[in-house]
């Protein structure tokens, strides 16, 4: 063995997934077993006190899955990864690991309306507050911190919006009050932003856009950087003794692991949301090409926000790789190789041009996801979005007006002939209307 | 010297046999207990507890100090240290007197002069880490939890 530290596209493909040391396998193996036998019964005591390591059962741990979590989170640059049913169970997984009630969140407003109502209502019920600041302001951010604030969180690329966190600010504002920032990380990826570079302390993905990549299978995935002083005190969970695993104390027993340890022994454990290792399988498979699939995104995505930049049908478009947009700075540092594939613009003729646009569509489907090999298009305030108040509408940036795009890896020159129709129909619905 | 590198450590523990464990517990619940279960039932290593309050742990016979321990058994391997980092520096003394080959200071057992009186002696030292965790990292047990292990290769595991 060496230290050699192997690229991006090297440990896409071997990260994980050595050959199977069972069989010799070296495509890796897909373990459709809900559960696993023991060598003894002192090994079943071990593995079930978490004293050793191996698979009990599949809702806890899988080695299927388990390949695909080490993959994640040796592209992402973390200490170890736990993959979940889908991204929202990745979400709460992380933050019930580190809160419980009583407890506060500080969160960007700019944000996947899926995330906001997960805050705002069902951690809410539970118990945990979360106060959310408008466009990732980070004297905002530093103002909203409490002493019973356990975690900062917020995306890379924001959902719809498209606005780029400044991770180092965030992270640095987190730290001084002993806070972990746990940021969202879906759009770029890891093979545009790697958050942990930049001082985040965990990462989420929903693994059903990119990574996976293909618009087939649901997952979500949590990646943790091991820096983290989880045992410094801030974190009672996880530096107090446990009810939940008989008095332990997980930042003593597992240091650096701690965080990760606790989110699968026991939220992974109760909460119930284990990812099946069919998708797993498939997104180990999404990971191997996403350094190909990456580029190809972005470059269509930037041509087909140029486009519509130049169009009179077009009022603005939030594509943080335009050169007019107020994101390009943080956009340069941050997501050096492209500003994503996913942005929205705004239509004239407000929301019957909109409706009038994605009707005209032939290529680009109208559906609420993002993330495929496909073009899509959606409008988040009938449907994404449609749970948010209109203030909280306001607050993540979103207008009546606002369409979003996942640009696919589709021949572009086809995508814009499409976008051209749409316009054209919206246009005439816009004629009508002046 | 210092052992700062994952290979590093794997070479320690691939040419070591004999770990005596100071500060094992007896008590499930301790860390220090969960690494002697690890290493004792895996069989990789001969482990052995060095604490003076307890006779035996798990069948294992327990020595008061690392000098009686190489009066029976020789020096050891390597004496993982399960200690308060203000001990450390007393354990390190021990482990030179007994004649270690290498010493562990675990998660949290940081102590600068411990750190250079095993280094000037010409022991391995190895700081901050976890003998548990780092040999499941070469076992395949660490990428059974989803851990990052850094080993990337093409080679067959050999089981």
């Amino acid at each position: 063995m060496s230290d050699r530290a192997f690229g991006f596209r090297t440990r896409a493909l071997h990260a994980g997934t050595p050959p199977d040391p069972e069989t010799g396998a070296r495509a890796l193996p897909l373990h459709l077993s809900t559960a696993f036998v023991f060598d003894s019964t002192e090994h079943a005591a071990e593995l079930f006190a978490l004293r050793t390591y191996g698979n009990i059962y599949t809702r806890i741990g899988n080695p299927t899955v388990a390949a695909f979590e080490e993959k994640l989170a040796s592209l992402e640059g973390g200490i170890g990864g736990l993959a979940t049913a889908s991204g929202l169970s990745a979400q709460l997984i992380a933050i019930l690991t580190v809160a419980e009630a009583g407890d506060h969140l500080v969160a960007s407003a700019n944000l996947y309306g899926g995330t906001i109502t997960q805050f705002s209502v069902t951690l809410r019920r539970m118990g945990i507050e979360a106060t959310f600041v408008p466009g990732g302001d980070v004297d905002a951010i530093r103002a909203a911190i409490r002493p019973n604030t356990r975690a900062v969180f917020t995306e890379t690329i924001g959902n719809p919006n498209g606005g780029v966190a400044d991770i180092a600010a965030i992270a640095d504002v987190a730290h001084a009050s002993g806070v972990p920032l746990i940021v969202d990380n879906t759009f770029a990826t890891p093979y545009l932003c790697r958050p942990i570079e930049h001082g985040a302390d965990v990462v989420i993905h929903s693994a059903t856009k990119f990574i996976g990549g293909h618009g087939t299978v649901l997952g979500g995935a949590i990646v943790e950087s091991g820096r983290f002083p989880w045992g410094a005190g801030r974190h009672p969970l996880l530096s107090t003794p446990s009810p939940g695993y008989h008095g332990m104390n997980f930042a003593e027993t597992f240091g650096e692991y701690a965080f990760l340890m606790r989110a699968r022994a026991e939220l992974l454990r109760d909460v119930g949301a284990a990812i099946s290792p069919m998708n797993a399988w498939l997104l180990v498979q999404g990971l191997e090409t996403l350094a190909l699939r990456m580029p190809a995104h972005v470059a269509n995505a930037q041509k087909v926000a140029e486009f519509l930049h130049g169009r009179d049908e077009v009022a603005w478009v939030s594509y943080a790789g335009l050169p007019d947009s107020e994101e390009r700075e943080r956009a340069a540092r941050y997501l050096p190789l492209g500003a994503g594939a996913v942005f929205t613009f705004g239509l004239r003729g407000g929301r019957d041009a909109g409706r009038a646009f994605i009707e005209a569509l032939q290529l680009w489907s109208h559906l609420a996801n993002v993330g495929d090999a496909k073009s899509l298009v959606i409008h988040p305030a009938s449907t994404t979005h449609q749970q948010l108040s209109d203030d909280e509408l306001v607050a993540a940036g979103i207008g009546a007006d606002t369409v979003r795009l996942s640009v696919g890896l589709e021949d572009v020159d086809d995508l814009v002939w499409d976008l051209e129709r749409g316009l054209a129909a919206a246009a005439k619905v816009a004629a009508v209307r002046a | 010297m210092i052992l700062e590198t994952a290979a590093e450590r794997r070479e320690l523990m691939d040419r070591s046999r004999t770990v005596a464990m100071v500060g094992a517990s007896p008590n499930p619940t301790r860390p220090s207990y969960f690494v002697f279960s690890y290493l004792r039932t895996r069989g990789k290593f001969e482990v052995t507890p060095i604490n003076p309050a307890t006779a035996e742990i798990d069948g294992v016979k327990s020595y008061p100090s690392l000098a009686a321990y190489a009066a029976e058994h020789g020096a050891p391997d390597i004496v993982d240290v399960f200690r308060k980092a203000d001990d450390a520096p007393q354990v390190a003394r021990e482990a030179i007197a007994a004649g270690a080959k290498a010493i562990w200071f675990q998660y949290g057992v940081i102590n600068d002069e411990a750190i250079r009186l095993a280094d000037d002696a010409g022991l391995a030292v190895v700081v901050d880490r976890c003998i548990k965790v780092e040999s499941a990292r070469f076992d395949g047990g660490l990428s059974l939890s989803g851990m990052n292990t850094g080993v990337l290769t093409a080679k067959r595991r050999v089981r």
